[in-house]
């Protein structure tokens, strides 16, 4: 046991200053100093709680997906069957109770309805199925179904395009490393260190930027529209406030003949040259651009509404055709939301109204504050901690102090070689491991000093020491790591940063609290050969 | 050069004789948290019942203005907002519950969290916001969920690592020990109204690893004893090996307390209830493992017998050295 020739203490020490070199980069970094940038320097990160920032979780709403589905469902069916059986007539297009269905005046033609809408379907995965399923009701209907295969399959289309547009976005913020990640089937995850100002980070997240440019129905009138009763073919759409479309609550505006914003190779924010109101300036691309000519042509000294996230922010009238493919979008907008507009619009609309589920924001102050004291007390901590395992066990409370320094830095340095992150939890899992690394050399120190009382001799009473608490040190390391392993599967991110440093400790504290301390005190004890102990 | 003893050589205190009296007090003690967490309740953090928490510190004044921001909040409609200072004076937190039937609704955290903070900034100015928690509805169900599930495995899993290592009754005492140090736990944040949230459920797992350290200590030294000394009763069996490691626990159980107490004291306002509960734990847990988990032993009629005895090299020489002398 206390045999270590000389090949097996140069492995000890290389692999603990192996480890000890990697925490010198977070070390200088913590105390502001350069680290020379020629060098390597793996470095331990700093969670968002210290260093500040956001972590956002956004959620979709499947039944969103599953309803513009339907909807586009039914102006395809209605296409296809116009285009590819034009001698079929069909009536009754509905999208009640989640389907689509339509009757065919003539139970005939029922099959040739079926086999022109079929090509609309498409399998999804590998098992066959298909995204919806066509079936004949009483002999004259047919109905689409969507399956659950298709719906999870547009979810999951609709997420990743969202995921993009998250990215774009955030991109344009200029923050330095954001996370994006997709979580599950309908959220992601979004974390960004150092943020100045998470509101607008939300507030550009939240929107999602679906521009629309629609005609103004001007033959409804305001009570019938205060009622909710609308011509034919229109559509009353709330305004975002009263100011926006001169003084009504809500307007009506012609469901066909708009266009959608979404064509568009740019979007900047700048300011009215009249008024210097906050604007957007927008670009078309050049299909765009000849769809916007062309409704703005044809339609001069009517106003249109400009419809954004399905709210009119503005509705003026058309004063003269607009051929030059750009054009301009006011609405009562602060520099800030004319930009987070701008943003938005740039990137893309998201395919889905994405909610902040859960929020975690910490100031950069509250952060360096955590820091500050959580430094503070894990030194304090840490000497007195030392000085009364000095007074206890003298010379082995040294071994175990020595222990402690090389355990602490090899923590460090495994984290930043592992690239994980240290959290606030983390700091106060720092704390924890230091006392309870000592733990191993209280064990292994009085049960020296129990084989000393029952009078074995030095080497002997070591050797029983080191062998006898091995176990019970091996056992409550052991569920340790258990407890630790389930707060890292089921813990969110300051939690799983603590259950990183626990793990981590508790294998760095055996090698040093057992192996290393063991290798110093065989060395000592065959240099000085002791014929009692001081314990 | 003297050394400190704080536990004399040679100690030796009858614990066991006192095993009824403190079983009936840990008992009531135990009923008495189960009654407080049913009656009174857990002063539930954002992360479990949703809502939004923020913290604000009033950069310009002496101390936070805490009733005037109560009326003010609660003006938004929401509902009374629970105020508390933590750290400084002019830092508080603010914090909101979800108003009543309204998990279904996703947004409506981060709404309230953005009127409220809105707020605060439009009539202070010097208000700056140190950090927003908002959790909706339906991700506080899963978070309350999650620790649940983390909590109940953990406490299994390391009942069962037990049960395997040693025998069944001492993986039923160590899970016995353990449910009554949480129990005692959240019996305490009932009663001094402290914030339970995520970390203290991560503080709870810590406490069932190392309540447990102790524990194990106490059963491997019994083991080691049951094997050693085959015929002596169990009451002085046990009371023999938790003296044995009497000194070894003090000191232990210091060393963390030194540290602990270094934290609580000096470390960062945001995690105090996460070192209480650890401090706390670790307390309960030194107790328990002498009071709880040992004499449980004697119930579950452990004997010399539950071991087979496998004598390993080191065994066989002391029974012959004992044989021989």
């Amino acid at each position: 046991m206390l045999d270590f020739p000389r090949w097996k203490q140069a492995f000890y020490w290389a692999l603990a200053a192996l480890a000890m070199v990697s925490a010198l980069p977070s070390l200088f970094a913590f105390s502001n100093l350069r680290w020379p940038s020629m060098l390597p320097r793996p470095e331990v990160n700093l969670g968002l709680d210290l260093a500040g920032g956001s972590h956002i979780l956004l959620e979709a709403n499947p039944d969103q997906v599953k309803r513009q589905r339907l909807e586009a469902m039914d102006e395809n069916v209605r296409q296809k069957l116009k285009s590819d059986a034009p001698d079929v007539a069909i009536g009754d297009v509905s999208t009640l109770n989640g389907a689509v269905s339509f009757m065919v005046q003539n139970p005939a033609q029922i099959d040739k309805a079926r086999e022109a809408v079929l090509p609309l379907t498409r399998g999804v995965g590998l098992s066959g199925q298909r995204d919806w399923d066509i079936a004949v009701l009483d002999g004259n209907r047919v109905v689409l179904t969507p399956t659950q295969a298709g719906v999870d399959a547009d979810v999951s289309r609709a997420m990743d395009t969202a995921t993009e547009v998250v990215r774009k976005r955030i991109d344009a913020l200029g923050t330095r490393e954001p996370t994006i990640i997709r979580q599950g089937a309908q959220r992601i995850v979004v974390q960004v260190p150092g943020l100045k100002d998470p509101a607008a980070l939300k507030s550009l997240l939240g929107q999602t930027a679906k521009l629309e440019f629609k005609l103004v129905d001007s033959t409804a009138s305001p009570s019938d529209i205060a009622q909710g009763i609308v011509p034919p073919g229109s559509e009353i759409v709330p305004c975002q406030d009263v100011r926006s479309c001169g003084g009504v609550p809500s307007i009506a505006v012609r469901r066909l003949g708009g266009i959608k914003g979404d064509q568009l190779t740019d979007a900047r924010q700048s300011n009215n040259s009249q008024n210097n109101e906050p604007i957007v300036n927008i670009t078309f691309n050049s299909e765009g651009g000849g769809k916007f000519a062309r409704l703005t042509t044809e339609n001069v000294g009517k106003p249109f509404a400009i419809i954004l996230d399905n709210k009119v922010i503005s509705a003026p009238r058309i004063n003269e055709p607009i051929l030059g493919g750009s054009a301009q979008i006011s609405g009562s907008f602060t520099t800030e939301s004319a930009n987070a507009l701008a943003i938005s619009l740039r990137s893309g609309a998201l395919p889905v109204d994405l909610k902040v589920v859960e929020e975690r924001t910490v100031g950069p102050d509250l952060g360096a504050d955590s820091i500050k004291k959580g430094g503070i007390a894990m030194l304090v901590g840490t000497v007195a901690l030392m000085t009364f395992i000095l007074i206890t066990y003298g010379r082995f409370g040294l071994y175990a102090i020595a222990a402690l320094i090389v355990n602490v830095l090899m923590i460090l340095g495994i984290m930043a070689v592992a690239n994980t992150t240290l959290t606030l939890p983390g700091i106060a899992g720092f704390v924890l491991t230091i006392g309870a690394a000592v733990d191993a050399n209280v064990l292994i120190n009085e049960r020296i000093r129990e084989e000393r009382h029952r009078g074995r001799r030095v080497f002997q009473a070591v050797e029983m020491g080191y062998k006898e608490a091995s176990r019970a040190i091996f056992d409550a390391n052991i569920t340790n790591v258990i407890a630790a392993a389930l707060m890292f599967f089921f813990g969110s991110g300051p939690v799983k940063g603590f259950a990183v440093v626990l793990v981590i400790g508790i294998c760095t504290s055996v090698f040093t609290a057992v192996t290393m301390t063991r290798m110093w005190v065989a060395n000592w004890l065959r240099r000085a050969r002791p014929a009692d102990l001081v314990l | 050069m003297k050394l400190l003893k704080l536990v004399p050589d040679h100690t030796n205190i009858h614990f066991l004789r006192w095993r009824l009296p403190f079983y009936i007090v840990s008992m009531v003690l135990m009923v008495a948290s189960i009654a407080l967490v049913a009656t009174k309740g857990l002063n539930m953090g954002v992360d479990f019942v949703g809502g939004q928490m923020i913290r604000v510190t009033f950069t310009q004044s002496p101390a936070a203005p805490v009733a005037d921001l109560r009326g003010e909040v609660a003006s938004l409609g929401y509902g009374e907002p629970i105020i508390q200072q933590f750290g400084k004076p002019n830092e508080v937190s603010i914090r909101m519950k979800l108003p009543e039937g309204s998990d279904h609704d996703a947004g409506l955290a981060d709404a309230m969290a953005k009127r409220i903070t809105g707020d605060i900034k439009a009539r202070h100015g010097d208000a700056r916001i140190d950090g927003v928690d908002s959790v909706s509805g339906k991700v506080s169900k899963e978070l309350g969920w999650t620790a649940f599930q983390a909590l109940g495995l953990a406490a299994l899993a390391v009942a069962a690592y037990i049960w395997l290592r040693f025998e069944w009754q001492f993986g039923v005492g160590a899970l016995f020990s353990l449910v009554h140090d949480v129990t005692l736990t959240l019996g305490l944040f009932a009663l001094t109204g402290l914030e339970f949230d995520l970390n203290i459920v991560a503080a709870l797992l810590t406490l069932i690893g190392y309540s447990l350290n102790d524990t194990i200590v106490v059963y491997d030294r019994i083991r080691e004893n049951l094997k050693k000394f085959r015929k002596m009763p169990m009451p002085e069996l046990l009371d023999l090996s938790v003296n044995e490691t009497l000194a070894r626990t003090i000191v232990t159980s210091l060393s963390m307390l030194i540290t602990l107490v270094a934290l609580l004291l000096l470390g960062p306002d945001v995690i105090f209830g996460f070192t209480a509960a650890i401090t706390f734990g670790i307390f309960v847990g030194t107790y328990s493992s002498i009071y709880m988990a040992a004499p449980i032993l004697i119930w579950l009629k452990v004997n010399p017998k539950s071991f087979v005895p496998t004598e390993s090299d080191m065994d066989r020489q002391e029974r012959l050295a004992r044989e021989r002398g």
